[in-house]
Formats: C-alpha cells, structure tokens, sequence
C-alpha cells in the first residue's frame, strides 16, 4: 500500500562542461527505470555535489565529466564523502574517462565507469545491482 | 542509543546528515515516521511555513532562490522541500527544482530536498507535512514547500503552509483558468513572475478580476505582486508582504488557522488509523475479500457495506 523504496540518484556534473546532453539522457533513462532522480545541472563544485548528496539522502552519485578534470575534481569529491560519513553511497562516472585512469580512479572507491555510447539500459542495470541496501 | 532516537536527537540538534536521514525515514517507513514525529512534534510550530504553488515554468524555482538569499540577507535560516511528480507509469521521478538553487546548496543556514508525490501511505501531503515537521524542529526560521499547482492533491500539499504564495507568468491565461479552481481561493499572496514580459499587466488585471470573482468577506485581502526572478526584482516587496501575512497571522486568523489545521490533522490521522485497523481486522478472516466479492456482484454498495463492518465490529452503535 505504501511506496516501496526508490532507488535516489544523484546526477551531478562537475568541471566547466558546457553541455549536458549526455548527463540528462542518462537521467532520463533513470527515471524511466523507476528511479528518483535530482539532477542539479553544469558546473558543480565538489563542495556542492557533496552536500547535495547529503541533504538529498541518495542512495547513487552519477558524476558526468567531459572537461578532463577528473583527476583532481573525483579524488577531492570522494575525500568530502568520507569526511561527510557517506561512506555507503554507490558512485559511478560517465563521460570521457581515459582506460589509464579508470584503476586510480577506482582505488577512490568509484565502481561503474561508463564511456559514451554506453547503452542506458547497461547503466540502470549496474545501479540496479549495486545500490547499496538500505532499509 | 536506538537509530531513531539518533536520528531525532540530531534533528533537534540542527545536524543536517540526521535531517536527511530522518526525511529518508518518513518516505520509506511510516511505522518509523510516526516514532520520530512523536518525539519532535513539542519542538515543532516556530518556522514560519511558506507554500509556493503555480503552472511549471513560472519560475516557483527561481523565486524561491531570490527568497532565499532575501531571507539569508536578513539572518534567517531557511528549510526547502520541493515537490515534484512521480510518472504514474514508471513510478520513477525527475527532480529538477535544486537545479535554480544549486548556489545556496553549500551555505550552512539553507537545506534543500526534493521529494517525488510516490504513492504514499497517507498521501504525499501527509509526507510533505511530516517533512516540513522535520525542518520547523531542525531550528530553521523559515520553511518553503514547492509544488506544481494542477490538481486537488497539490492543493491538500500545499494546505500545510501558513501563507501560500501563487506564481503566474505573464501569457499563462488558459492555465489560469485551468488551476484557478482550486489555488484562487487558497492563495494569500499571488504573484506575476517574469515581469520583464509583456503582457503582464494584464495578467495582473485578470487576477485581480477573479479574485474579486470570489468577493468573501475577508480581513486579508491578498495582494497582486509583480516579480522578475532571474534578477531579484520585487522580490524585496513579495517578502514585505509575506511578512505582513505572517503578522497578520499572529494578530488576527493566527489561532483560528492554527485550530483548523490541528483539527484537520486530528481527522485525518483518526481516518487513516481507523481504516488500517478495520482493514487488518476484516482481512484476518478473509471477510475483506468477501465484502469485495459482494460489492462487485453489486449485492451491497461500498458504503452500506462500510456501515455493516463499523455496526459489527463496534457493536450495536
Ligand atoms: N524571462 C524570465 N524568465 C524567468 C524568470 N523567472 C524564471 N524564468 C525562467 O523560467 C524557466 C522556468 O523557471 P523555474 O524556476 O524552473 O520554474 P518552475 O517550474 O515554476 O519552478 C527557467 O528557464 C527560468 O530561467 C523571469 O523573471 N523572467
Ligand atoms: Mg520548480
């Protein structure tokens, strides 16, 4: 009778991206799974993504990226988790995410790396199996 | 120390991770909800609630941004819950209202969520309450609630404000006439957004025309504002008058609103108790099924069939 738990993403765009094309494709397809899915726009500081996490309680951060930046915006962005204690939140990246740097990348903590063209259908299924299990 | 208490004790301590948590808590878990507003309901009542309903796109989001930093400006702290559809067909939601506040996302005295309308156990309105509940006992002066103003169910959300303020954009004449049902006889304040329009004194004219339409005898007489959110303008007078709202509250309607919202609380909540617990009762021996089975060959009407169930499990009253 009740709602039964919602899976809540967090779609986030860090870096000076000037598009979101791809980000809210994603979003949509998301929602379009059942998700609920807040989506804040370009040009995101990590202080923003992070207690935006926060306040909004999500079970998933989606961190899109094309700028490059990855390499000193994720690191900073997963080190404000831990600081917050939002140790269980399930983070993945999209966008263009050179092979070389996904294993550093991944020491972080991020666990789903999704290049362009990377069907939707592939993304909701890997949130699906690894959003973590709150009651 | 159990996880409820935790989570109440941090509400009322003003940490933010226990307010999240806590909100997290009243859209998955009524048994739980019901422990925590329990126990924080003594420390509610002090914010001052603000609802903000109109047609998406009139720029509820925006506004509310410029209200914000108003509110900031003049020291005070501010609670948002933003309402937003849930697709009846996918049950997912798109929650894009942060987008426009994004800025005030890292300042300590602003807290921002989005909440989808789901299919909550005791409506979304009740949900919405509860978590308006959690931001008034957090401490914060001010609450803001925002939804699209459509249908009735938006209409019973946004019931939980003090004063409700309605957002129109210039050229939105059909919608006017489409929402004017319900929102024109619950607004306190009406504003016309996107006054860098044309057009817009004339939507100013044909509110005004309405609201006269409904011509009750009242000692507020809600005002007609005009506002451009993407640069702030008049947003310094719409908070005069919400501010002249929350004085008059105070002087005059104050405890009569405050009595009828107590009272339609009480009925609701006495409505929601007593049909879970019939429907407990009733499905224990199956009767719940029967009493379906009758309906459906249209032996019984569901009313009637209410009156028996009440007439037998009560006794002879
Ligand atoms: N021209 C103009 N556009 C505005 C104004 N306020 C908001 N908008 C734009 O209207 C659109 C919808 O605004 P939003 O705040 O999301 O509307 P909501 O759906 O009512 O919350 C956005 O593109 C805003 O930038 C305004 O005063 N003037
Ligand atoms: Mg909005």
């Amino acid at each position: 009778m009740h709602g039964e738990r919602k899976i809540r993403v967090l779609i986030a765009k860090p870096g000076l991206d000037s598009h979101d094309r791809g980000a809210k494709i994603v979003a949509r397809a998301l929602r379009d799974a059942g998700m609920e899915v807040i989506y804040t726009g370009l040009r995101q500081t990590p202080e923003q993504i992070v207690e935006t996490a926060l306040q909004e309680d999500v079970d998933v951060i989606g961190l899109s990226i094309l700028s490059g930046a990855h390499n000193t915006l994720f690191p900073r962005i997963m080190e404000l988790l831990k600081q917050k204690g939002l140790t269980d939140v399930l983070v993945v990246a999209g966008g263009i995410i050179p092979d070389e740097d996904v294993p550093e990348l991944e020491k972080l903590g991020i666990k789903g790396f999704f290049g362009p063209g990377t069907p939707t259908d592939k993304i909701v299924q890997f949130i699906f199996e690894n959003a973590p299990k709150r009651s | 120390m159990s996880e409820i208490e935790e989570i109440v004790q941090g509400v009322l301590a003003g940490d933010r991770r226990s307010i999240a948590k806590a909100i997290t808590v009243i859209e998955n878990n009524p048994e739980k909800a019901r422990r925590i507003i329990a126990s924080i309901y003594p420390h509610t009542g002090k914010a001052h609630v603000i609802g903000v309903t109109g047609p998406g796109g009139s720029g509820k989001s925006t506004l509310i941004e410029k209200i914000i930093r108003e509110y900031r400006r003049r020291g005070k702290t501010v609670g948002v819950v933003a309402v937003d559809p849930t697709s009846p067909f996918t049950g997912g939601a798109f929650l894009g209202d942060r987008i426009r506040m994004q800025e005030l996302s890292v300042d300590e005295g602003v807290f921002i969520r989005s909440m989808a309308t789901r299919n909550y156990l005791g409506g979304i309105a009740r949900a919405t309450k509860d978590a308006v509940k959690v931001l008034d006992a957090s401490g914060r002066d001010v609450v803001i609630v925002e939804t699209v103003g459509a249908g009735q169910s938006e209409v019973e959300i946004i019931k939980v404000a003090q004063t409700i303020v309605v957002v129109f954009a210039p050229g939105l004449g059909d919608e006017i006439q489409a929402i004017k049902a319900g929102v024109m006889e619950i607004g306190d304040i009406f504003v016309v957004n996107k006054a860098d329009r044309e057009n817009v004194d004339k939507s100013v004219m044909d509110i005004r025309a309405m609201l006269q339409l409904s011509n009750k005898e009242q000692a507020w007489t809600p005002p007609v504002l005009k506002t451009i959110a993407l640069t702030g303008d008049g947003v310094a007078k719409l908070i005069e008058k919400i501010e002249e709202h929350r004085r008059f509250l105070e002087r005059e309607a104050g405890r009569e609103k405050a009595r009828e919202k107590a009272e339609t609380e009480l009925v609701e909540a006495i409505k929601e108790k007593v049909a879970s617990l019939m429907i407990e009762e009733l499905e224990k021996e199956g009767e719940f099924e029967s009493y379906l089975q009758k309906i459906l060959r249209r032996e019984i009407d569901p009313m009637s069939a209410a009156e028996k169930i009440l007439k037998k499990k009560l006794g002879g009253c």
